[in-house]
């Protein structure tokens, strides 16, 4: 499969006060379309970091990622937000949905970024809550649903509006294992039957498990034998 | 821009639909502004009623003629010498041959506010014969008109409103003589109804003024005479010293010295209340901002952007000073546009009774007042609204 994403010579640090903390020196990494890749580590390894940078949310400090064959480190801030909308679905350990919309109003927050008219959005979303086989939950708040069911419409709001990459942060990080693990299936669903390229954050090893592959960060770098496999 | 206007939407219902969860902060808000908003508008109204009153008390076909320079009729002195050589001149309004003139005197007396029940200063005003005729819109409502030469006086339907004891029929004591009510007038929208008229000459007497007259009124032809009568006194040298005005002049002259110290209060006090509002407004724009920073994180990763969140947050701003500026102008109408009520003319130092007058055009001041403070006090939160930034780790 070709690459969908190439990080070349990524340098990333943070300034705490007066001191300078290095996250990355010279990552590269690659990940092909429809990937599945689970990326486990210790706090502080930098983790979300790549999940910033993967997802165009952060910019490194040098190098490159390419998206697509485009590059994305120089896009201005409302360029990189368009780019967002529309090529990465995020899902969040919290869910992160907002507590006075329906399930449905969630789902359709993506779909404000883009000019399709309010019927076709309508279409997206029950379409959308279907895949995750919430579509009786449409008009429930978030209070009116289980952590299992947040998490769903949290990643009907992920692929409303079709992108190709999903990113994760500890989606499962919330659950109990059987509502984990079936979050957990609908990614793998999503990623064989629509070929969703998927980067999971996770701490939990029976999690990794439902990736394709894992990768282990230590300290900003991964493990040379797992990344080249 | 169809995006964007969605995003700025979108932003805008969650911000609005949320104030709930931060109601006392925003009721806070909203009264700060209405408190501000009220403040200003009470003097506003002070203001305007002031100066309708007095501009609308004014003619341009009657002269009024004063001691140059005098600012207050009570500074002015004009002799009996005075009116008769004014008498001859040109382009006065005759009735059988004569000129239509009053000389007229302006003294001070106590009545006692019905509203505070203390003592204040009332303008009781000396007139000649003709002195109602010189004064348009007046007409006697109840009783008579004085008699000359008599201890009668007619009182102004204003100062009866406000003052006690000077009822209909009533006699009362002025400076040491018995006075009689026998008559109310009214001139609706003027000075003239803040006032207590009697015979000059008799006034002169009473009050121990002979021959003196503060101002002298004169009817002219027309409005257009007043260039001539004003030039042919001034080419007399036993005139020297005198002011010519038409009393439109004069009573916007007294209009832009007391209606300015209202509105230099307006807006003194309004903007020190204003700053109390803004602060308000910032602070709980700030708390709106700190309480969504979760919600803004997770809009700017999904793809909104920066301007949306910044003009979302202005909005709920203008809208929580614009719901109190709202607030401030309705208390406003309720407790105070068209209430009588008097103020010391700084002119004459005595009562002038008026109307708080709202106009079309201090409502749209203090909706523009109140929007203002919005604007301010959403600036800057706005700004940090715009400002996070779309991390995962700030998305919580």
């Amino acid at each position: 499969m070709p690459d969908l994403i190439r990080l070349a010579d990524i340098d990333k640090s943070y300034t705490r006060g007066k001191e300078r903390i290095a996250i990355f020196d010279r990552l590269n990494m690659h990940i092909p379309a429809g990937d599945f890749i689970a990326v486990m580590g210790p706090s502080g390894s930098g983790k979300t970091t790549l999940l910033n940078l993967l997802g165009g949310a952060d910019r490194p400090d040098k190098g490159t990622i390419e998206f697509d064959g485009k590059r994305i480190d120089n896009l201005k801030e409302n360029e990189l937000a368009r780019w967002r909308a529309a090529n990465v679905g995020f899902i969040f350990q919290f869910y992160n949905l907002m507590p006075i919309l329906t399930a449905a109003q969630n789902v359709e927050l993506p779909l404000m970024l883009t000019n399709l008219p309010a019927a076709k959005r309508r279409d997206n979303v029950a379409t959308a809550l279907k895949v995750v086989g919430l579509e009786e939950r449409a008009k429930h708040r978030p209070r009116e649903l289980s952590g299992g069911q947040q998490q769903r419409v949290a990643i009907a709001r992920a692929i409303v509006a079709d992108p190709k990459l999903l990113l994760c942060d500890e989606p499962t990080g919330d659950l109990d294992r059987a509502t984990a693990d079936e979050i957990l299936g609908t990614l793998q669903l999503l990623n064989r039957q629509l070929g969703k390229t998927i980067i999971m954050v996770t701490h939990d090893a029976a999690a990794a498990k439902f990736a394709k592959r894992t990768l282990h960060l230590d300290k900003g770098k991964f493990d040379e034998r797992e990344l080249a496999a | 821009m169809t995006s964007l206007l969605n995003q700025i939407a979108t932003i805008t219902a969650l911000n609005l639909r949320t104030i709930p969860q931060r109601g006392w902060m925003s009721i806070a808000t909203v009264m700060a502004v209405a408190l501000a908003t009220l403040v200003l508008l009470f003097f506003l109204a002070l203001s305007n009623g002031l100066s309708k009153t007095v501009e609308g008390s004014g003619a341009d076909d009657i002269a009024i003629v004063l001691r140059e320079g005098s600012n207050a009729e009570l500074n002015s002195v004009v002799s009996k010498d005075q009116l008769n050589i004014l008498a001859t001149g040109p382009g006065l309004r005759r009735r059988d041959g004569a000129p239509v003139v009053s000389g007229e005197l302006l003294v001070i007396v106590d009545g006692i506010k019905r509203s505070t029940g203390t003592a204040a200063n009332m303008p009781f005003r000396g007139i000649s014969a003709d002195g109602i005729s010189l004064r348009k819109g007046v007409t006697i409502t109840e009783g008579r008109m004085f008699a000359p030469g008599t201890n009668e006086i007619v009182v102004g339907a204003g100062l009866l409103r406000e003052f006690a004891g000077f009822e209909f029929g009533k006699s009362i004591r002025l400076r040491g003589s018995e006075w009689t009510v026998v008559g109310v007038f009214e001139a609706p929208g003027t000075v003239f109804e803040s006032e207590l008229w009697a015979d000059i000459a008799v006034t002169q007497s009473l009050f121990d003024r002979p021959n003196i007259f503060q101002t002298m009124r004169f009817a002219l032809n027309s409005a257009a005479d007043l260039a001539t009568f004003r030039e042919w006194a001034k080419a007399d040298a036993r005139l020297k010293g005198l002011e010519v005005l038409s009393e439109r002049e004069f009573y916007a002259k007294q209009a832009s010295q007391s209606s300015g110290i209202f509105m230099i209060a307006a807006w003194g006090l309004g903007l020190t209340m204003a700053v109390g509002a803004l602060a308000g407004a910032m602070n709980a724009m700030y708390s709106s901002v700190a309480a969504r920073a979760s919600e803004i994180a997770t809009l700017r990763i999904i793809g909104f952007s920066g301007v949306a969140a910044f003009v979302g947050t202005l909005i709920e701003a203008l809208i929580l000073s614009a719901l109190g500026g709202l607030v401030g102008l309705i208390l406003a109408f309720v407790f105070f546009h068209g209430r009588t009520t008097s103020t010391l003319a700084n002119s004459s130092f005595t009562q002038l009774v008026f109307k708080f007058d709202l106009s079309p055009s201090l409502v749209a001041s203090a909706i523009v007042f109140a929007l203002v403070i919005g604007f301010l006090g959403g600036l800057f939160p706005g700004v940090r609204a715009a400002r996070q930034r779309p991390l995962l780790e700030l998305a919580g």
